[in-house]
């Protein structure tokens, strides 16, 4: 572009303006180019947003279509609220509780196929096939397996002796969660195994060469390169898992309904939660306050993990 | 660990190039650590992929016979009863599978052609406002979806001149209820947007610049040269939004009210919560709704790791 008009500029006056026109014209397709994604990002996000602060200030009535504006009041309700906040305590323990070990698993499944080994597609198809199952329908074939009188898991259990009793894993309330939690973990361990064996992969051999020369053992290996080397992997991770846990809501939904003992009980989950109120309930205007509530807490958590990443880096 | 030390004991001999002296090597590598790391690997595997089989063993299964106690691995008395009677239950079950496969293909292409429109503009092109717009979308990506849920349900609820609404969006229900409100809200994506620019930032502005001297327009310049360009994004972006999409169970869930519309995802599981006796035909819908996503892994199983570990790295 600039070899065309630089020639030009000197011969005419008019250069200038017309670059400027032609600037114009470019312009004007780039935001014709925009228009569309624009449009939708101005209704149903921008928008959304602005409508969503609204309505937390009101006692919206979908059916009535109508509502006052009530000031703080659902954010007053929000922190009286014991069930959101056990609803919190039951999103962290169930992310924690998947996150830590799908990614500890799935970092040592990564370094294990990452050595030498045959058959490698099958085993990574293998540990990948339950994270491109619909989740709906993993989630219905582990209710399935978790069933007291037919289940395979309790039928296997009592096989072995482990247990005497068969247990109602999904009617009671100290199992649920670890059951729903063990089913996650199931899920999410192949996607974190290929990300690692990404990153594994992106490791310069040469790095382990020298270490090698300098005679470091596996475990030096392991701490003094692989470790840090992962580091953006692992926060990649973490993010990603954080984000995703706290969305968990179809597996609540299908397998427990929030209970035991039935909506709002030991596995009701932060959106689970906001979805009782908004659609079950229908108070639009405190499930929006709920909402934002929940913004802060992850917008604080993020920050917290972005400055453990950056100090991390400098180290 | 021990497959890392055996390799630097047999290199030596595998630097002669005797095509016999390979064989020993290679046997020697099979040491007890690597033997008890394919035995660990396959025994994680059986594990991985058992309830898989389960399913469709069950699948094959009539209803008897799979409350039976114990467990059969091996059905009984197969039967492809399920299957057939997937498609002639009163349930529109043919129906729903259409659905899904309509609105997540649907999704898909919008979805890939206006993000990469935006995508584009953002990358390789100057206008006011660019990096403020790029900004803004980047900070949605904190936003979490339960704070726009609402409002996008009152917003599609109404849209006007829809679904029995009058000019000012009220008396009936709008894009609620329909494809419409499945797809539209779905197209915009900052992830996909944000992973295509970083992609398409890399292309030489050569390429642009020459085409621009050619006489191309940007229209020209993005189908002809930036599209081409970009496949290995695009085919990442195309495969996790299909694979998103196909199981997408909340949205659905509030969006539709007639079983006709229903996706498969959300039929199965109002299916099962409706019905306890119909276990036999939600294996067979699992079986048959879990087919498209592992179709789509074996097919584009080089992009979908590439596609990972683009994210893993631009994310």
């Amino acid at each position: 572009m600039a070899q065309v008009t630089a020639p030009k500029q000197p011969i005419t006056v008019t250069a200038p303006k017309r670059s400027i026109t032609r600037q114009m014209r470019n312009e004007w397709t780039a935001y014709a180019m925009q228009l569309p994604g624009l449009l939708l990002f101005a209704v149903f996000t921008v928008y959304a947003v602005g409508a969503a602060a609204y309505l937390s200030f009101t006692n919206y009535d979908p059916v009535a279509r109508s509502g006052d504006f009530v000031g703080w009041a659902n954010y007053r309700a929000v922190l009286h609220d014991g069930t959101w906040w056990a609803a919190m305590g039951h999103t962290l323990y169930f992310t924690l509780g998947t996150m830590i070990p799908s990614m500890v698993i799935g970092l040592g499944l990564a370094s294990l196929l990452n050595s030498k080994i045959r058959g490698l597609s099958f085993y990574r198809t293998a540990f990948y096939l339950p994270a491109i199952t619909p989740l709906v329908i993993a989630t219905l074939l582990w209710k399935w397996l978790y069933n007291g009188d037919y289940g395979l898991i309790n039928y296997y259990l009592l096989r072995l002796h482990i247990i005497d009793t068969p247990i109602q894993f999904l009617a009671d309330a100290r199992w649920a969660m670890p059951a729903v939690i063990l089913m996650q973990i199931w899920l999410s361990i192949g996607f974190n195994m290929v990300v690692y064996l990404a990153g594994l992969q992106a490791i310069p051999a040469e790095l382990y060469e020298a270490a090698e020369v300098d005679g470091a053992t596996a475990w030096q290996r392991m701490r003094r390169i692989t470790i840090p080397m992962l580091w953006p992997t692992t926060i990649f991770l973490l993010v990603f898992q954080t984000i995703l846990g706290m969305q968990t809501f179809d597996q609540i939904f299908v397998m427990t309904s929030g209970g035991p003992p039935g909506p709002g009980g030991a596995t009701t989950t932060v959106t689970y939660y906001i979805y009782l109120n908004a659609f079950q309930y229908l108070k639009m205007g405190k499930a929006s306050a709920l909402a934002w509530t929940l913004f802060l807490v992850v917008f604080a958590l993020s920050l917290i993990q972005f400055r453990w990443y950056v100090k991390q880096v400098e180290r | 660990m021990s497959t890392v030390a055996g390799g630097t004991e047999v290199k030596p001999s595998g630097v002669v190039p005797v095509p016999t002296v390979g064989k020993p090597a290679r046997r020697r590598r099979l040491r007890p650590g690597t033997l008890a790391t394919y035995i660990f690997l396959t025994a994680f595997a059986i594990l991985f992929v058992a309830p898989f089989v389960y399913m469709v063993t069950l699948s094959f299964q009539p209803l008897g016979d799979m409350f039976s106690y114990p467990p059969h691995w091996i059905p009984l008395h197969p039967t492809v009863s399920n299957y057939s009677g997937f498609f002639t239950s009163d349930h529109p079950i043919g129906r729903w599978i259409f659905n899904s496969a309509f609105v997540s293909i649907s999704i898909t292409v919008l979805q890939l052609f206006f993000n990469s429109l935006l995508a584009y503009t953002f990358a390789k092109r100057k206008f006011p406002g660019r990096d403020f717009l790029f900004f803004l979308g980047l900070a949605t990506l904190m936003l979490p979806s339960q704070v726009t849920l609402i409002p996008n349900y009152l917003i599609l609820r109404g849209i006007p001149l829809f679904g029995g609404n009058n000019l000012a969006g009220f008396g009936g229900h709008g894009w609620l209820d329909s494809y419409w409100g499945l797809i539209a809200p779905n197209i915009g994506n900052p992830f996909a947007i944000f992973l295509l620019r970083q992609y398409m930032v890399q292309i030489p502005d050569e390429f642009i610049d020459a085409a621009r001297v050619d006489g191309a327009n940007h229209w020209r310049i993005y189908w002809k040269i930036v599209i081409p360009m970009s496949k290995p994004a695009l085919a990442a972006v195309a495969i996790f939004t299909f694979q998103f999409q196909w199981q997408a169970f909340f949205g659905p869930l509030i969006i539709l009210a007639s079983r006709q519309l229903y996706t498969l995802p959300l039929g199965l599981a109002l299916f099962e919560q409706g019905h306890r006796s119909v276990w036999n035909l939600i294996m067979a819908g699992s079986v048959v709704g879990a087919l498209p996503l592992i179709i789509v892994f074996f097919i584009f199983q080089k992009q979908f790791v590439q596609g990972i570990s683009l994210a893993g790295s631009k994310g």
